[in-house]
């Protein structure tokens, strides 16, 4: 019984996890390598806004800006103090947990467009902030961000390792450290959802009266997703400093806010696997499409526009239902 | 003993055949020039002529021969302005299409953000960007074509030195253009030995900068007003100081040295002075002048083939991919460490934004006098020195 529940929890994981193993047979230089880790790294940033977005049903449209707060955090912490980087790393997540539980309190009592335009004008001021401290974070030039690093130990994309006699390339090892992270905030998001305050959340969704009616604290609840989606997106902005070495205020943007949504709409809301391939076809479609520049926007909205119409839920929940409907299908006629 | 040498004959014959073969086969393979710039998106004034010089003098120099006898295959990828693709484009160049140089990096947070990588990968790469951390300090692999903000500062101090000038009033935009002039602008004047009686700045949304102008009009001892800025903010800022009636000498910088500035501005801008490329006055440089032939012939070719206005931005790039070309032959070959030791040699390359020369401790090579300093009369540009 108990076996066979923590097989239905774990197969999707279990399922990620060979796919993990198996990208790398199809990558051939360290570019590649490089976007499938920024991947990652973006994926396990949407995955903590997915808590937020598909399971307590409430839109925040500034992530960005926590993203780019955990980012400079950790640009400034260890490029200009010389702080380690695990440190700086947690630091950052604390204080951007603390932001924004602060601002989630009151912000969290709106609802609807209301919601949207207050967490819109948070991650604004967000980045306003990094694009105006210039003595701070460089300003719209930019700051250099150093390798990660522990205890001495450099984990840099140009690096060669020999790991149990194995060598292994920086942009490998990345690669590694990138999806072992995205598992784990895979398996923390999962156990989440399956957790009293998972059932909340859910309540919440479906009816926010009815949820406190039954003696749900919808405020709290919601405020806690908040949270957590927010120190989600600090850590992965941490990271995402450290592997890209350089950062700009358009990691806080606007754009890049949109981007995240846009990644948990079209991969599927509520769906934690399917948002991991929101980000994945995302994070890919600008290459994908580099050869047709002129049309890239073009192409995007019309990709965007026709998974709204024909794909509402989102690419995978899609998929999943038409694959299961014909297996259905094929069972009934043979029976 | 015949047999032997026959063998032997027969062994080098074969050794030669395979040696010219493969010289065949390597004269038959293209150079590999990559380029990441910001085409669309909101620099996309400077990706849209870089990109359209990058591909006209591609065609131009593979019609004449190519370079080395090599034909030029420009591979090319936009940014949108945002220096985290900028940086996954240019691992691309590297990694995958393998780029022999890479002339590219529209703004200077692109340019940043590929740097690292270029470095650790050791590729030649000529960025089209101003700021002055590009090449100071210098990085080993890493050039750029355009003169930094850095070096208009000294030029329109030393031009208000001249005219006998020693406090002013700066008024300044926050995008990254204005902040940075205005950080240098700072740093010179203090070098110079100037004063900057009055510090104020404005946001690219603001639509009346008048208190910002009263405020340096009302300060004490000011003797002319610079403003450092991009876009539309400049040409609100000189209409103002014409509206205030103000009669300090004006200074603008090399960022709004366009004609579009001239059409925005209209009979305002009348009388301010800024430092610009020669580009803008092709005709009224003098004849003894090493760069009027260049500027003059870039500037008819590209409005012929494009049939739109030259821009200076445009013209980084020529110089960028003409720096390429001359390294590449000086070098006699493609090797990357050839290539960035040609670069870095080179010397007396009249370009269209100035005079190169480069050397191991700059690779910029431009200085502050390939600036020009031009005067609004008449609602033209006029050259003055």
């Amino acid at each position: 019984m108990l076996n066979r529940f923590m097989q239905s929890r774990l197969r999707g994981l279990v399922f990620l996890a060979l796919i993990l193993v198996i990208i790398p047979a199809f990558l051939s230089n360290s570019f590649q390598y490089g976007m499938v880790t920024q991947i990652a790294i973006l994926a396990a940033t949407v995955v903590g806004l997915n808590l937020l977005v598909g399971f307590a049903g409430q839109i925040s449209l500034g992530h960005a800006g926590f993203f780019g707060l955990g980012a400079y955090f950790t640009g400034i912490a260890t490029g200009t103090y010389g702080w380690p980087s695990v440190p700086a790393l947690l630091v950052g997540a604390i204080m951007v947990g603390i932001i924004a539980w602060v601002v989630g309190r009151p912000i969290l009592r709106l609802k609807g467009h209301y919601l949207s335009m207050a967490t819109l004008a948070v991650g604004f001021i967000i980045a306003i902030i990094l694009n105006n401290e210039r003595a701070l974070t460089g300003g719209p030039d930019g700051m250099p961000v150093p390798a990660f690093e522990v205890f001495g130990w450099e984990l840099s994309s140009f690096a060669r390792y020999s790991l149990f006699g194995l060598e292994i390339e920086g942009f490998e090892a990345w690669y590694i450290f990138a999806s072992v992270i995205l598992l784990v905030a895979v398996w923390f998001a999962l156990n989440l959802i399956e957790s009293p305050i998972g059932r909340a959340l859910r309540s919440v969704h479906g009816s926010e009266v009815a949820a406190s009616v039954v003696g749900v604290n919808t405020a709290k609840y919601k405020s806690l997703v908040f949270v957590i989606s927010a120190i989600y997106a600090s850590l992965m902005g941490s990271l995402y400093a450290h592997f890209l070495g350089f950062i700009t205020p358009a990691v806080a943007s606007f754009e890049f806010s949109i981007l995240f949504i846009t990644m948990v709409v079209l991969g599927g809301m509520g769906s934690t696997f399917g948002v991991i391939l929101g980000a994945a076809v995302l994070t890919l479609l600008p290459q994908v499409l580099a050869d047709f520049q002129e049309l890239e926007t073009v192409m995007f909205g019309l990709i965007l526009m026709l998974t709204m119409i024909f794909m509402p839920k989102g690419l995978l929940p899609t998929l999943t239902a038409i694959v299961s409907k014909r297996m259905r299908k094929k069972a009934g006629g043979e029976a | 003993m015949l047999k032997t040498m026959m063998r032997r004959a027969g062994k080098c014959a074969a050794v030669a055949a395979a040696g010219l073969m493969m010289m065949s086969a390597q004269a038959a393979e293209p150079i590999k020039i990559g380029s990441f710039l910001s085409v669309t998106g909101p620099a996309s004034f400077l990706g849209d002529p870089e990109l359209k010089t990058l591909e006209m003098y591609v065609e131009k120099i593979n019609e004449e021969g190519g370079v080395l006898g090599r034909q030029l295959e420009l591979i090319h990828y936009d940014d949108v302005g945002n220096a985290s693709s900028a940086r996954n484009f240019a691992s691309r160049l590297i990694r995958s299409d393998q780029v022999d140089i890479i002339v590219g990096g529209s703004t200077t947070g692109a340019t940043m953000a590929a740097v690292p990588l270029i470095e650790q990968a050791e590729v030649p790469f000529i960025s089209l960007a101003g700021a002055v951390v590009i090449t100071d300090p210098v990085k080993k692999w890493v050039f750029k074509t355009p003169q930094t903000d850095r070096m208009a500062a000294e030029r329109i101090l030393t031009d208000m030195k001249e005219r006998g000038i020693t406090k002013f009033g700066l008024i300044s935009g926050t995008g990254g253009f204005g902040s940075s002039g205005r950080s240098q602008t700072l740093e010179v004047a203090e070098k110079m030995g100037m004063e900057v009686v009055a510090d104020v700045t404005y946001s690219g949304s603001d639509t009346d900068m008048t208190a910002q102008l009263t405020n340096i009009r009302n300060t004490k001892g000011v003797e002319a007003v610079l403003n450092f800025g991009f876009g539309q903010g400049p040409a609100i800022v000189t209409r103002n100081y014409d509206q205030l009636g103000m009669e300090l000498p004006f200074y603008q910088s090399h960022g709004v040295a366009s004609d579009s500035f001239l059409e925005l501005a209209g009979s305002s801008a009348e009388g301010l002075r800024l430092p610009a490329s020669p580009l803008l006055v092709p005709d009224s440089l003098p004849d003894d002048d090493p760069q009027k032939d260049v500027v003059q012939n870039y500037k008819a070719e590209y409005e012929a083939r494009w049939d739109s206005k030259v821009s200076t931005f445009g013209a980084y790039a020529y110089d960028g991919l003409m720096l390429a070309v001359r390294a590449m032959e000086e070098a006699g070959s493609t090797d990357p460490e050839a290539v960035r030791n040609a670069l870095e040699n080179i010397k007396g390359y009249v370009g269209v934004t100035g005079v190169f020369n480069m050397s191991p401790d700059d690779h910029n090579g431009l200085d502050p006098e390939s600036f020009r300093i031009l005067e609004v009369q008449n609602g033209e540009w006029k050259l003055i020195d």
